[in-house]
């Protein structure tokens, strides 16, 4: 056993020893209410996660941190609503909202980010005007309404579950479908030639130009994946809790952090992020409702004081 | 590090460029400072009148509404500035130091919610908020100087959105969503620096105060380490420079300066809440920064202006709804067509009219 290793079982022994000490105490004090916690954490988890994915998949490639993502979510939200309305068909909502933000996404890259390759703080800053100029724009069209979704019957309703006698069918769809994501944004960056070249721009952007590849066109379908996913996000967050002005601030707090503590650029450590502010953000509301945010808030500086590049950083 | 590694870092072309910026800089400094007196132009004297009597020609409305806020507004802006201008640290949480400094005034000061203040002597809680502030500025730095560049904003929003959650959700200090009302700046002897002169006349003290410190730091020896650890954080450390100290000392200065802006906002709105210290406003203060140009200590004063000047006509222009994307529409166009802001222009448009001026001999291009 070398000395780090030594290291990272103390951290482990540190940190894990409290917290299963903590779930044991909940467990016996009021089962119900921890597990229906615990599962509320992983959807919440779950929806973090898709948001995130595109967020750390956008940086990790063109180093663009894109703060108008949250636009993209409640974007998305919005016209999947629409869509819903108009036919009826929530499917069809969770498709209008990917290919919109998509679209968007993409005419961003375009028009914008194209023209300001490597100069990073203004790309950062140009977003944040966009971002402004986005929710305005929303706010004008759709009013400050909270729009509700409703999920096809075979998703809605609730299950039982042992030890919680109801839980919403739709919350475990969330977390089964935000598994599938996941897998098949794996396969997709693992298994095909165009995630393989998005794997290879993440390393060195330069190389992969010299090798013949247009670059551009790989820029253009990550930015366009990545805002996809927040529009998808916004329709089945919005499906899972409601869509109003706000939620893109919400949203783009939580991708921010969770890309913070997960690492940036890299979708594992989305995931492994997503997990623990989903589950802190829950645990916190259930158990000491004023202060929730701070234990998100901690768990940022814990990581950023022993891992400043995050989880599953890597030197840029 | 490796050999191989640092070879390759010194060979950087953006470090080789760094090089003579930096003693460009120096060079041009030390005259500066004897100098600084000689370096008055008549441009300074007419702008100093002009804000000096202000009052006597504009009518109350202006000269609170516009000037006070304008000044209060611009000198949080000018502490973004100076940390992303001359720190190249861009941090959206000045305005949640700000804000913590307003909540503090509020909380040891008097306020509605007469559970929660102290109600101690105005001068006591003014001290107490600024020292507070400061603290948690230097926090904010300590935690943020870990990471660099793109990095420090997303860690700066997410200090300042959780600051704002916090505000919201705590009653017990905060005071959750209603925050404090009725918080009013102290009558000194026979001073009532509730009235829209006196209080003026504040703003512009401490905005003076403000623009001076900057002016003079980014000159003194302190504010030129700092702009070299912006530069070239790698040599400055091999030059034995304690590159974190720096930085966290220039977080701490910017707290100090946002904190005072913050403490002349609660007195200027007379109440704070949770809103005081949301994404909005966070942006504003960069919107204002970036706006004027991060490349001048006067910058965050014209953007304020601007700012301010936007806010209350653009009704006219545009429905009052609409706020938000004029002054976003303003802000891209700014980004897209002028990087470096309306001082930016004034700087391009002076070295066109003399061009015969260099840079050495124009010590007033930090």
């Amino acid at each position: 056993m070398t000395r780090s290793q030594r290291n990272l079982g103390l951290v482990w022994a540190l940190i894990g020893l409290p917290l299963a000490a903590l779930s044991l105490w909940g467990l016996v004090d009021n089962a119900r209410l921890y597990v229906t916690t615990l599962l509320n954490g992983l959807t919440l988890a779950c929806l973090y996660f898709i948001v995130a994915s595109g967020f750390t998949l956008v940086f990790g490639l063109m180093r663009n941190v894109n703060l108008a993502h949250g636009s993209l979510y409640l974007l998305g939200a919005y016209i999947g609503w629409m869509v819903g309305e108009h036919t009826g068909s929530w499917v069809l909502a969770v498709a209008a909202g990917f290919f919109s933000a998509a679209l968007v996404g993409l005419a961003l890259q375009w028009l914008v980010f194209r023209h300001m390759q490597g100069q990073d703080l203004r790309q950062t800053l140009v977003t944040i005007g966009i971002s402004i100029v986005m929710a305005d724009l929303m706010l004008w069209i759709w009013g400050a309404e909270i729009y509700t979704f409703e999920p096809p019957a075979w998703i809605y309703g609730s299950t039982s579950l042992p030890l919680v006698e109801k839980f919403p069918t739709y919350r475990l769809a969330v977390v089964v479908g935000a598994i599938g994501i996941g897998v098949a944004l794996w396969s997709f960056l693992n298994r095909t030639r165009v995630g393989m070249m998005i794997r290879a721009g993440v390393d060195d952007r330069a190389m992969l130009a010299a090798a013949g590849v247009n670059v551009q066109l790989v820029f253009a379908v990550t930015f366009a994946i990545g805002a996809g996913l927040a529009g998808l996000a916004g329709v089945i967050g919005g499906s899972a809790l409601s869509v109003s002005p706000g939620e893109d601030t919400r949203y783009l707090l939580a991708s921010l952090v969770v890309v913070i503590v997960g690492g940036m650029g890299s979708v594992v450590g989305a995931a492994i992020g997503a997990l623990l502010i989903g589950l802190a953000e829950q645990f916190g509301q259930a158990y000491a409702p004023t202060y929730s945010v701070v234990f998100t808030f901690v768990i940022m500086v814990a990581t950023l004081a022993f891992k400043p590049r995050g989880l599953m950083g890597q030197a840029a | 590090m490796s050999a191989a590694q640092w070879r390759k870092a010194m060979n950087n072309p953006a470090a080789a460029r760094a090089r003579p910026a930096l003693v460009a800089v120096t060079a041009a400094a030390t005259p500066s400072q004897v100098l600084l007196w000689r370096s008055l132009a008549p441009r300074h004297i007419l702008v100093l009148l002009a804000v000096l009597l202000y009052p006597v020609v504009a009518t109350p409305f202006f000269v609170y509404q516009i000037g006070a806020q304008s000044l209060a507004l611009g000198l949080v802006a000018l502490s973004l500035t100076f940390l992303g201008g001359y720190g190249g640290m861009v941090s959206l949480a000045q305005m949640t130091v700000a804000g913590l400094a307003g909540y503090m005034v509020a909380i040891f000061g008097s306020s509605s919610a007469v559970a929660i203040s102290l109600n101690w002597p105005w001068w006591l809680g003014v001290a107490m908020a600024l020292v507070i502030a400061v603290v948690f500025a230097s926090l904010v730095g300590w935690l943020s100087v870990r990471t660099e560049g793109i990095y420090t904003i997303m860690i700066t929003l997410a200090i300042g959105v959780a600051f704002f959650y916090l505000a919201q959700q705590n009653y017990t200090l905060f005071n959750g969503f209603q925050g404090f009302n009725k918080v009013f700046a102290p009558t000194v002897g026979e001073v009532d620096f509730r009235q829209p002169l006196p209080f003026y006349y504040l703003a512009l003290v401490c905005a003076l105060a403000g623009y001076g410190l900057v002016y003079y730091l980014v000159r003194a020896p302190f504010g030129l380490a700092i702009q070299g650890v912006r530069d070239n954080p790698r040599r400055m450390n091999a030059l034995g420079y304690n590159v974190t100290a720096h930085r966290v000392a220039a977080y701490a200065l910017a707290g100090l300066m946002a904190a005072v802006g913050g403490v002349l906002l609660v007195w200027y709105n007379g109440r704070i809440s949770p809103g005081t210290v949301g994404t909005g406003a966070m942006l504003n203060i960069l919107i204002i920064a970036v706006l004027g140009g991060m490349k001048h200590p006067l910058g965050g004063y014209i953007g304020a202006l601007l700012f301010v000047l936007l806010q209350n006509f653009a009704i006219d222009l545009v429905d009052r709804e609409r706020f938000n994307l004029v002054i976003g529409g303003v802000f891209l166009a700014v980004l897209l067509f002028s990087p470096d802001g309306l001082m930016g222009w004034w700087t391009s448009l002076r070295s066109r009219l003399q061009p015969q001026s260099g840079l050495a001999s124009s010590p007033r291009k930090p």
